[in-house]
Formats: C-alpha cells, sequence, structure tokens
C-alpha cells in the first residue's frame, strides 16, 4: 500500500502504552490509516478515544509517559518511527504543521505574536529578521486578520478566540506544509467562528495543495470538512472509508449512534439527535472483543469473542462489526 | 487493557517485556517517595536516641574539662576530638542536641497550634478578626525573621528564653496565613455548608470538620519549620545571643571552634555536620510526606 | 499597571505603620527603665534625667511615637549611644555594604539555582534530579555561618585567593571581599529558589504553548530557554520578593561571620551594647527595606507578565 505516488503518510499497526495501575492501556491499538495529497482525512471519536495521541504520535510528541509500542509511521516512503529524533524533528513545523484545540492556551502569553511568528519564521523558513517580520504580515493578512501590524504587536490575551486561532494557522502554514495535523481546531470557538475558520482551512488547502488530518469529536465538522473518515473509539478503529460512504451507509454501530446524535443542520420533521447511551469506556477494563457491548443496542453474545480489525474484505469501507444484518 | 492482551497483539514475550519496562519505570519513580521517609525518620530517630539517652550510653560530663588532652583530632576514644578546653566534642554534641532538639520540636509545635487555630478562626469568622490578624501577619511577616527575634532578645536579654519567644512570635504568623487561605475556601465546601444547616455550633464545624484539612499542608510546611528553628537557635549563639557558655549547644559549638579553624578543622566543623544531618533527615520526611499527600509543597512558605 | 501599583503601594501602608509601631515600642518593652539598665543600680537621677530627655522617654508616648516617626521621615534617629554619631548617619555609611552584598548574593544564587533547576525539571524523578535535590537539602540544612566558615578555611587560608573579613578597600576590594560572603548567602537561599523554580518549569513544560513551540519544530534549548524560563521565572520572582526577609536574615548572620561593616553586624553589635536607639532605627529599616523590595517585585512582575499590565 506504501509508496504510490499520491501517498503522503501511511500509518500502519499504530499502538500507544501508557503506564497505569496494574499494568498498561493502550490509547491507540493498531490504527491503520493512509492520507493522500491534498486529501483531508478525519479522525473521530469521543473524548479519550484515542485520536489526539495518535495525531501527536505523527510528530513524535507522544506526551510522557506514553510511547509508541508497535507499528509504523510512514512519511513519503521513509520510516519514521525509527528514525533519529534529529529527522523526526525536521519535519516538526516544516513538511508537517499543527493548530491545536485551545488557541487561547497554545501560544506563549508572554510574549508577543509577532515575537513568536517571527520566531517561527527565522528558525524554519530560514528568513532574516525583517523578511520574517514582512513574511509574518502577509500570513496574518492571508488568513483574513485585519491590520496586521497591530496584530504582530499585541500580546495572545488582546486577541479573541478565533483571532488567536488565525494566528495559529499563519504560524503552522508559514512554511507551507505538506500536511497539516488540525487537533480540533474549532471546538473551542463559538459556531460563527467556527465555520469561518473551516472555511479558511479549505481555501487554504485548494491554494497550496495540502493536505489536512483532522481531528474531531464533532462528526458534523468531520463530515463536512473530510474526504476520507476513521472512526475511533478506545483506542480501536471501529470504522474507516469514504466520508459520503460512511456518512450515507454506516457499517458500525458506533457510527451510527455517532450520526444519530449529530444535530441536524437543516430544520426538519426527522427525530431529534439521540446521544449514545452509557458511559465513555474505561481503558483499563475493556470487555474481550469488541470495545463497544456494553453501550451497543445490537450486541450478542458472539461480540466478546470477535476480534477487533477492520474487514478488509469489505474494499475502501471497512468496519470492525461483523454483524451488519443486525441493522433494524 | 491486560498485559496478557498485549502480550498476544506483539507475540508473547515481547509485549510482556514492553510492560515490565514501563512498569520498572513507574515503580522507580515511586521508590523515591519510599525511600526518603524512612531514611529522614532513621536519621532522626537515632539522633534523638544518642541525645536523650545520652547518661545511658556512657556519655559523661559534656563540661568536663582535660587541658592536656586539648585540641585533639578525631580518634577512637574521642571520635569528635577535643576542643581548646580538651572537652569531648563527641559529648557536647550529644547534650548539645538535647538543647537544639527540644528547641525545635517545641517552637514548631507551640508556633503550629497557635497559628493554626488563630488562622483557622479568622478565616471562618471573618470581619474585624480576621482583618486585624492579616494586618498582624503582614507585619510580622514583613521583618526579615532573624530581625524581630533579635528585637525580641533586645527585650528579653540573651538566652534560651528570648529565643524560644522569638522564634514562636514570627513563625506562628505563616502557619496562620496558611491555615486561613485554607479556611477561606474549605468554609465555601459543601459539608461545611451542610454542617452548619444541621446546626452545628461555629466552633465545632471548625474544629472537627474543617482543621483536618487545613492542617495537611502545614505538617509538611512545619518539617521546613524544625530545621530553620535549629538553624535559628544556631545563629543565634553563633552570634553570642543565644544559649550562653559553657552550655554546649550546636551553634555555640561551632562558634567556640572558629577560631582555630586552620590548625583544629573538627572543633567546628563536625558539629555543624551533625545539624546539616539531622536537617536532611526532618527535610526527606517532608520530602515523603508531600509526596504521600500528593502535592508538590515547596520547601519554605516564604518568610 | 499604574493602577495595580498603586493598590500594593496603599495595601503596604497598615503594614508600614505596624513596622514602625514594633520599632517604637521596642524600648517600651524592655522589663524595667532603659535608662537604669544602661546606666547601670549606681546611676545619679539626674544622669537618669538627662538620658531620659536624650531618649525622649519624658514625654507621653502618643508624642513619642508621632516624634519617632517625623524623625525618621527624615532619616533621624537621634544619637547613638556606643558610637558618639547620629544613628541615621551611622546606617548610611554601613547601607551600602549590605546593599552590595544583596545585589551579589541574589544575583550568585540565580545563577545557581536557574540551571539546577532546569536539569532537575527535565530530568523529572530520575536520578539528576534526586541528586539535586539532595544537594538543596544539603545546603537547606547547612547553616550559613557554617559554610561561611567553611568556604573561609578553603578559599582564604588554605589557597589563600581571597580575604577572610573585612570590606576590602576601593570597589575593586569590596567586591572582591564580598564574593565568599555573597557566595555563602548565594547558597543559602538556592534551594527555595531552585525549589520553586523548578515545579515552575514543569507546570511550563505541560502547557499547550510548549506543545505547540514543540510542533513547530523550535529547537528544544530555544523552548527551555526563552519559552519555559521567562514563564517560570515569573512566579520565582514572587518567591524571590517574598523571601527577601529570608534573605536578610542570611545577610545579618553572614555580615557577622566575615566582620563586614553592614548593618546586620551593626544591628547584633547594637544589641550587645544595648544602644537602642541604633537597635530602633535598625529594625524600622529593615522592615521598610523588605517591604520596598516586595514592591519592586510586583513592578518586575508586571513587566515580565503582559496579562498584569492592564
Amino acid at each position: 500500500m506504501n509508496g504510490t505516488a499520491s501517498e503522503l503518510l501511511a500509518v500502519r499497526d499504530l499502538t500507544i502504552g501508557f503506564p497505569a495501575p496494574g499494568g498498561l492501556l493502550l490509547a491507540a491499538d493498531g490504527i491503520d490509516f493512509d492520507v493522500a495529497v491534498g486529501r483531508t482525512v478525519g479522525l473521530v471519536g469521543e473524548s479519550g478515544c484515542g485520536k489526539s495521541v495518535t495525531l501527536r504520535s505523527l510528530l513524535g510528541l507522544v506526551p510522557y509517559p506514553g510511547e509508541v509500542l508497535a507499528g509504523t509511521i510512514h512519511w513519503r516512503g521513509e520510516e519514521m518511527l525509527t528514525a533519529s529524533g534529529k529527522r523526526q524533528a525536521t519535519l516538526r513545523g516544516t513538511e508537517i504543521s499543527m493548530i491545536f484545540q485551545d488557541p487561547t492556551s497554545c501560544l506563549n502569553p508572554v510574549f508577543t505574536v509577532g515575537n513568536q511568528m517571527v520566531e517561527t519564521l527565522r528558525k524554519r523558513a530560514g528568513l532574516g529578521r525583517r523578511e520574517a517580520r514582512t513574511r509574518a504580515m502577509e500570513l496574518l493578512d492571508r488568513v483574513g486578520l485585519s491590520a496586521p501590524e497591530k496584530r504582530l504587536a499585541a500580546y495572545p490575551h488582546e486577541l479573541s478566540g478565533g483571532m488567536r486561532q488565525r494566528v495559529m494557522i499563519a504560524i503552522s502554514i508559514a512554511t507551507r506544509p505538506r500536511l497539516l495535523l488540525a487537533d480540533e481546531p474549532t471546538t473551542a470557538l463559538d459556531v460563527t467562528t467556527q465555520e469561518q475558520i473551516l472555511a479558511l482551512l479549505k481555501e487554504l488547502q485548494a491554494e497550496d495543495g495540502m493536505a489536512i488530518l483532522l481531528v474531531s469529536h464533532d462528526l458534523g465538522v468531520i463530515s463536512e470538512t473530510c474526504d476520507e473518515v476513521v472512526v475511533m473509539y478506545a483506542g480501536r478503529m471501529l470504522e474507516a472509508g469514504y466520508d459520503r460512504e460512511v456518512m450515507r451507509s454506516p457499517r458500525h454501530p458506533y457510527t451510527r449512534g455517532l450520526i444519530e446524535a449529530m444535530p441536524s443542520l437543516e430544520v426538519t420533521d426527522e427525530e431529534p439527535p439521540v446521544p449514545i447511551g452509557g458511559q465513555p469506556p474505561d481503558l483499563t477494563a475493556l470487555p474481550p472483543g469488541c470495545p463497544f457491548q456494553p453501550r451497543c443496542k445490537f450486541v450478542r453474545d458472539q461480540c466478546a469473542e470477535i476480534p477487533v480489525a477492520l474487514d478488509a474484505t469489505l474494499a475502501e469501507h471497512g468496519s470492525a462489526c461483523p454483524f451488519e444484518g443486525v441493522r433494524s | 487493557m491486560s498485559a496478557d492482551a498485549l502480550g498476544l497483539k506483539l507475540g508473547g514475550p515481547g509485549g510482556q517485556a514492553v510492560v515490565a519496562r514501563l512498569r520498572k519505570r513507574a515503580a522507580e519513580e515511586r521508590r523515591w517517595a519510599k525511600v526518603t521517609l524512612r531514611v529522614g525518620i532513621a536519621i532522626v530517630a537515632i539522633v534523638a536516641f544518642v541525645c536523650f539517652a545520652a547518661p545511658l550510653l556512657g556519655f559523661a560530663d559534656p563540661n568536663q574539662q582535660n587541658l592536656l588532652g586539648a585540641l585533639k583530632p578525631p580518634s577512637l576514644e574521642h571520635p569528635f576530638g577535643t576542643d581548646a578546653l580538651g572537652r569531648d566534642i563527641l559529648t557536647r554534641v550529644v547534650y548539645g542536641g538535647r538543647i537544639d532538639l527540644t528547641f525545635a520540636v517545641l517552637t514548631t509545635i507551640a508556633a503550629f497550634v497557635l497559628g493554626t487555630l488563630v488562622g483557622a478562626v479568622a478565616g471562618y469568622r471573618g470581619g474585624w478578626l480576621d482583618t486585624f490578624v492579616n494586618r498582624l501577619v503582614d507585619t510580622v511577616v514583613a521583618f526579615p525573621f532573624i530581625v524581630f527575634i533579635l528585637a525580641i532578645v533586645t527585650i528579653t536579654g540573651p538566652g534560651l528564653k528570648g529565643a524560644y519567644i522569638g522564634v514562636i512570635a514570627v513563625s506562628w504568623a505563616l502557619y496562620a496565613r496558611m491555615a486561613r487561605a485554607e479556611m477561606l475556601v474549605e468554609r465555601e465546601r459543601e459539608y461545611i455548608l451542610a454542617a452548619k444547616t444541621l446546626g452545628y455550633s461555629t466552633r465545632r464545624i471548625v474544629f472537627r470538620h474543617a482543621l483536618p484539612n487545613v492542617v495537611r499542608a502545614s505538617i509538611v510546611f512545619s518539617m521546613a519549620e524544625i530545621v530553620l528553628n535549629i538553624l535559628l537557635l544556631s545563629s543565634l549563639s553563633y552570634l553570642g545571643l543565644g544559649v550562653q557558655p559553657p552550655t554546649p549547644e550546636w551553634g555555640a559549638l561551632v562558634a567556640e571552634g572558629q577560631d582555630v579553624l586552620l590548625t583544629s578543622w573538627w572543633v567546628a566543623t563536625l558539629p555543624g555536620l551533625v545539624i546539616v544531618l539531622v536537617g536532611i533527615g526532618f527535610s526527606l520526611i517532608g520530602d515523603g510526606i508531600a509526596d504521600r499527600f500528593g502535592r508538590d509543597f515547596s520547601l519554605s512558605g516564604g518568610e | 499597571m499604574g493602577a495595580y501599583l498603586l493598590r500594593r503601594a496603599v495595601q503596604a501602608i497598615p503594614v508600614l505603620i505596624g513596622i514602625s509601631l514594633a520599632a517604637f515600642l521596642l524600648i517600651h518593652l524592655v522589663p524595667g527603665d532603659p535608662a537604669r539598665i544602661l546606666l547601670g543600680a549606681q546611676a545619679t537621677p539626674k544622669a537618669v534625667a538627662t538620658l531620659h530627655e536624650q531618649l525622649g522617654l519624658d514625654r507621653p508616648l502618643p508624642t513619642q511615637y508621632l516624634n519617632f516617626i517625623t524623625g525618621a521621615v527624615h532619616f533621624e534617629f537621634g544619637e547613638s549611644l556606643s558610637q558618639k554619631v547620629g544613628v541615621g548617619k551611622l546606617i548610611g555609611t554601613r547601607a551600602e555594604v549590605t546593599l552590595l552584598l544583596l545585589m551579589m548574593a541574589t544575583l550568585l544564587s540565580i545563577t545557581i539555582a536557574v540551571p539546577l533547576a532546569v536539569a532537575a525539571a527535565l530530568r523529572r524523578n530520575r536520578p539528576v534530579d534526586h541528586s539535586i535535590r539532595l544537594f538543596s537539602m544539603f545546603t537547606f540544612a547547612m547553616p550559613s555561618f557554617l559554610l561561611g566558615l567553611l568556604l573561609i578555611l578553603f578559599f582564604s587560608l588554605k589557597l589563600k585567593w581571597l580575604p577572610t573579613s573585612g570590606y576590602g578597600s576601593g570597589f575593586g576590594g569590596h567586591l572582591r571581599a564580598l564574593i565568599l560572603p555573597a557566595l555563602t548567602v548565594g547558597l543559602y537561599l538556592a534551594p527555595i529558589l531552585l525549589r520553586t523554580l523548578r515545579i515552575g518549569i514543569i507546570d511550563t513544560l505541560g502547557t499547550e504553548y510548549i506543545e505547540a513551540a514543540r510542533a513547530r519544530g523550535l529547537a528544544r534549548r530555544l523552548i527551555i530557554f526563552k519559552h519555559v524560563l521567562k514563564n517560570s521565572v515569573i512566579p520565582t520572582v514572587t518567591v524571590l520578593g517574598l523571601n527577601i526577609g529570608f534573605l536578610l536574615s542570611g545577610l545579618v548572620v553572614i555580615e557577622n561571620v566575615f566582620s563586614l561593616p553592614g548593618l546586620g553586624s551593626e544591628l547584633v553589635t547594637a544589641i550587645g551594647n544595648r544602644d537602642y536607639p541604633t537597635i530602633q532605627a535598625l529594625t524600622l529599616v529593615f522592615g521598610v527595606s523588605v517591604v520596598a523590595i516586595n514592591l519592586l517585585t510586583d513592578l518586575l512582575y508586571s513587566y515580565l507578565d503582559p496579562r498584569v499590565r492592564l
């Protein structure tokens, strides 16, 4: 599967563990997905499903004390997990960059926006001080911030949440990355700003042809933006495929639950959103077999025995649930 | 996810090895807390035992002079050597320890109890009492503590009495400040409000329910305070304003050895190192307790 | 920022009143008649009365306090009883030593504490961290006078690099004379700075903006020495301010160890001589200095943290 011309990123069997009382918990367990040039892939699931840690592992930033236990990450054909820390670091902020959920807390509060932008441009794009400043203003202009001069002199707390996220985006696109990792980029923002930020991302993508790996708990955001989608639950992949197919004909009961829980954008007479019942999974005490059993409406005895792996026979749209027929 | 399942996934032994490695790392990090507490308690217990059981252990009069055997270096007979008057330094350290340890523990307990009560009551009651206590604390804390203690020594005259009064008069303030701060948080907690609606008296609520929580932070702090109080008494004696000669006291012993430092290093140094040892002992206990309480308290609350 | 500092200054007023009251009442709390204690049992009533007048003890308490305050504002504290010279002048000549020592000690302390704190925080709960923690316990438990003596023993008596005591002559001489005292006080303060700074760095390392800086591919060194350090220095400035009293206490003892003609050694001498006006004045000066330095710390704090400037 690796090595095709359009392939940017290929993740296989990615397994990330954290020490926990009584052993080990797997925050990601056997994750496989690809990102092709210029495409947008979404990782979706409830909080704690391992999507954020998966995203961080791509930059070699799994938070201590966790670590990647198994798997491979190929970046443009090159295996990155076994590469040196130095090699991994050269990708960060140049070919791959990242934006975060909370723009309030991901800019250093004691330095001005300009200081942090110029610093990144000088270190990562190799610009001189003056060039970096000019470029910083261009970038701010490009992400739709007016009066860039004034913004550069501002401290992060002097900007609104939406403005800060635009600054983060400006920093992240500064080096024209091939892949942008976006960790819940709109979750902390109000609905209007959310729409604007997503539109901005799409626009930048259309201009630069960068790929986006978008992580969100909000299937609405994912389906609006993504070409492909990976559904995660308790560190496992439960379903993956083209966004349109997954949305139109979900195969896993969990995916269906997520779709039913989505507030509908159009005002219709359809049934109101139904949240998925039950508690989010406890990663230290998962049942054998399918992790979704305790909350699944269609649970049956065999669920405890199935291996949790995507059914590869279903080309381009895999599901970890072999009981498709259970649909009511 | 259990270790077995991972072992299965990674092909058995490999998975087990990963789990073992991660577990070992976690265990190593926890070990420090256990070791510190035990080592600290051992140091303090041994020193305290030797000091207070001194006559039983064969330590004779600390002021016994032997001018012919003056300034002898450490030997089997005199493990810490002898001073300018031929007195056995180890004996003097052991008897001096009684004064220092008693002083440090008593002043710490007194300041702890006094400060915590005053702070807790002020924080709970609020109003003019709280304002008054707060201002008083601010004023006491505004002085460099040694200046405040020296001022009190001015009033009482040099000696152990001045040191006792001075140290307690200074240190209560920090406990009061901590207790007050915790109390302001505690009194808004639900269980306090619930106890109030059940009709318990104010005093009962403060003392029975909130105090245990208030006390926790102070306990860790008090371990650092014991060290500080030993240092204070020895500093005062060193300056000639604390325990008066010939009574042995650790700081005074260091001062006595100062003049013969170059020729007879042991006279000042060995008693000094005992201070350091005991100080480390109490610090280790404080560290161990802090880890157990699960919060990283600072070494000293700040005076 | 102006409003913030103004508020802090106003808050300091009751404390200043408290300090002046404490310094003033000092002489009245001495059991018995201070004049009699000073002059001895055989003193003539006339001599006692004269001393009463000199100390102002013959006037009613409120008047005395008012005079004390008025004098203090003009830096007039009467005449020293043991050294026939104005107390204000005496303090003026000796303040330089203490101030210079204070600055050198603070600088040295920061120089010692910062690299150790960074090393400890980056290798948290590892052998390096534990060793640094043991080092800080060691220096914390070490009586400052013993540390001073050991440094004298090694650097002055054995190696003969530096003077054993005194203030030297000329500015260079002063600096040379202050190296060992400053190092002693610096090491005495270091564990407290170290501990706070370590926790500050650990907290900062866990923040999202540090993660974001790493994700931008900034070099580790830049992240630690620019982003982490500036954010950790902010709480440390507060701690330094809070511990200024602790620092000054160390100075008082160390000035005596090194026979430096500073305010601390003067205080101890004055207590030995029962020189009440000098004791009162020094008590006041030390108390007011702490308040003043705390205000300076607030100023520095608001400069370092843009969020406070509003």
